[in-house]
């Protein structure tokens, strides 16, 4: 293709191309961030549910799980494990929370293994609050089946 | 070596090599715990190994793209950089930080760590790629403005290329969208959107840019080729990079709680992005059939068609395999992204670091005509390991993604298999892909020897 087009044709159409896809990607994301909040459900965004995001992240969680698809894929999905493990019902999910956590690591052998954490029932209380949110954000029907 | 102050890159070129050993080695431990989940437990537990292992992937290249700039920037200006003293700071502060942080995700668990590092008063750490405890985060601004402002301050003192001035741009990009690694908000959703500008942003886009630029150095340095036509195809990349790249950040907005028209525009912008990696191949292969010298460093073209065909491969390829909605609907979250993301970085950016190493080390080293026949020789060797191994355990990692998605993600809920259950059946795969690791390692240490090897023929 090349010896028709010339240097300075090419310029224009990286400044051009580049500038036009700033601008539109800028756009979208404008208004993505202004929609995010309502599609997420910002309202029902607890003191304990940011808690739970802190504990999420101070212990890496996402180095072994996903959640939403995103992160290591040593470990199960988490998004929609208020559906799965928890039957969709809080007492029945922060119950199930409490007893799984203690009983870290398994003594399956040569099971993968998750580490104790040490977290006080406390915390596992707010980590189960912000599972539980993040299993309401409108992922466009994703995951396709309760398996994640 | 034109000006002395290229020697500032040996070693940064050095230290990226170590780097990438470390990385590999921990590869290989997180390997054996998919197949072996008590192997080096409680000792280190997976997500510390990921860390550990992604970690130093991103250090490496950073080291590499700055090795390859103090290299390449000084010959492009002509003239000496502007303060070879302030690369070596860096260099050091930023190979002491780096360390540091390793040694900290290894030595106290990482609850420990975020308290001692007190991410409490700007928590960012956390979040995959940018584990890093806040205080290190800022230490790769300075060290990131420190660099820019040496670079910049060379070329504007000096001649300005089409060349330096992308490599410039691409580098601008790098240090500004690694600012959003500091906006944390407390709506997961939120956070996971601006976490791509930093993650997509880089290695699809501005990072493109570096990538194209020092293949086109090495390309003018080794083929001959008239300027004019380098920098036209030069433009041509980045233009199809960024037209492509930028609204292709979409393809991680599909099923994350981002609106819906992402769907649509993540598919038909992210469809175009093999583009720009064809158009390298197009490049390389072009430019070294039209060359007008002879270079007698063979190995560094062999390095140059290298990482167009591989990160052709892995990020256009291996890329397009699952950037429609429909399909990612499925593959989302599998092995089949681990797949895509083993070839591409490898392809696309550490094989660009082999190629300015392999171009400029024998020059740093006293060697204008390249290494002597039996080292590129070696050399030779240790490409085709390296790439079949990185090829064989992506095509590994390919069978294990679509062995997954057959027993968990397409059945319904009735009869999808457990996520541990299915991963159990995939074990054999996952064996099969540390073998692969292996033969990689072997690559490397293969190339390090060939660093060894002395020309029998001359005194040296």
């Amino acid at each position: 293709m090349s010896e028709r087009i010339t240097k300075d044709m090419a310029r224009n159409i990286y400044f051009g191309g580049g500038i036009f896809a700033i601008l539109i990607f800028v756009g979208l994301a404008f208004d993505s961030a202004h929609q995010i909040p309502k599609l997420s459900h910002s309202e029902n965004i607890t003191k304990s549910v940011v808690a739970g995001k802190k504990i999420w992240e101070n212990n890496d969680c996402v180095g072994c799980h996903t959640l939403l698809g995103e992160g290591a894929y040593y470990a199960p999905e988490l998004g929609n494990v208020f559906q799965r493990l928890g039957s969709s019902d809080e007492t029945t999910f922060k119950a199930y929370m409490q007893g799984w956590m203690a009983a870290q690591p398994l003594d399956t052998p040569n099971r993968r293994k998750m580490p104790q954490f040490h977290l006080t029932p406390e915390q596992v209380n707010d980590l189960a609050d912000f599972l539980i949110w993040t299993s309401k954000v409108n992922t466009q029907q994703w995951p396709p089946n309760i398996q994640g | 070596m034109k000006y002395s102050s290229q020697m500032v890159a040996k070693p940064y070129f050095i230290f990226a090599l170590m780097l990438l050993a470390g990385e590999i080695l921990f590869g290989l431990t997180m390997s054996i715990q998919y197949i072996y989940g008590d192997f080096a437990f409680p000792a280190i537990p997976f997500n510390v190994l990921r860390m550990v292992h992604v970690n130093l992937l991103i250090v490496l290249l950073l080291f590499g793209f700055m090795g390859s700039t103090y290299y390449l920037i000084p010959e492009e200006a002509e003239r000496e950089l502007w303060s070879p003293l302030l690369a070596k700071i860096t260099f050091w502060i930023f190979l002491i930080a780096g360390v540091a942080t390793i040694l900290g995700y290894l030595l106290v668990p990482y609850a420990e760590l975020a308290k001692l590092t007190m991410n409490d008063l700007w928590p960012t750490m956390g979040r995959e790629f940018l584990e890093q405890p806040t205080i290190t985060k800022i230490g790769i601004v300075f060290v990131v403005l420190s660099y820019l402002l040496n670079v910049t301050m060379t070329v504007i003192k000096g001649r300005k290329t089409t060349i330096s001035i992308i490599l410039l741009t691409g580098l601008f990009g790098l240090a500004f969208f690694f600012l959003f690694a500091f906006y944390v908000p407390d709506n997961l959703v939120m956070d996971k959107f601006f976490w791509w500008f930093v993650v997509h942003l880089w290695v699809e886009a501005t990072w493109e840019l570096i990538l194209g630029a020092l293949l086109a150095f090495v390309l003018v340095k080794l083929t001959g080729v008239d300027r004019e036509h380098i920098d036209k195809w030069l433009y041509l990349i980045i233009a199809m990079t960024l037209i492509a790249g930028l609204a292709g950040t979409g393809h991680h907005f599909f099923f994350m709680g981002a609106p819906g028209y992402w769907l649509w525009i993540g598919s038909i912008a992210s469809a175009a992005e093999p583009i720009p990696f064809f158009l390298m191949i197009l490049f390389a292969y072009n430019m070294i059939k039209n060359r007008r010298i002879q270079d007698d460093n063979k190995m560094a073209l062999t390095w140059a068609k290298g990482t167009a065909v591989v990160g052709f491969l892995g990020a256009g390829v291996w890329g397009f395999m699952h950037t429609l909605a429909p399909v990612n609907y499925y593959t989302h979250g599998t092995q089949l992204t681990a797949a895509h993301g083993h070839l591409s970085f490898f392809g696309a950016y550490v094989m660009i670091v082999f190629t300015m190493i392999s171009y400029a080390m024998p020059i740093l080293r006293g060697r204008p005509h390249g290494n002597c026949a039996k080292a590129q020789k070696v050399e030779l060797a240790s490409f085709w390991l390296m790439v079949i191994g990185m090829i064989g355990l992506t095509l590994a990692l390919t069978v294990a993604g679509v062995m997954q998605i057959e027993m968990q993600r397409i059945p319904d809920s009735a009869h999808a298999l457990v996520f541990m259950e299915a991963q159990a059946k995939i074990t054999p795969v996952y064996i099969v892909r540390s073998l692969f690791g292996v033969m990689t390692f072997l690559g490397l240490l293969t190339y390090f020897y060939s660093f060894f090897i002395k020309d029998d023929k001359k005194v040296a």
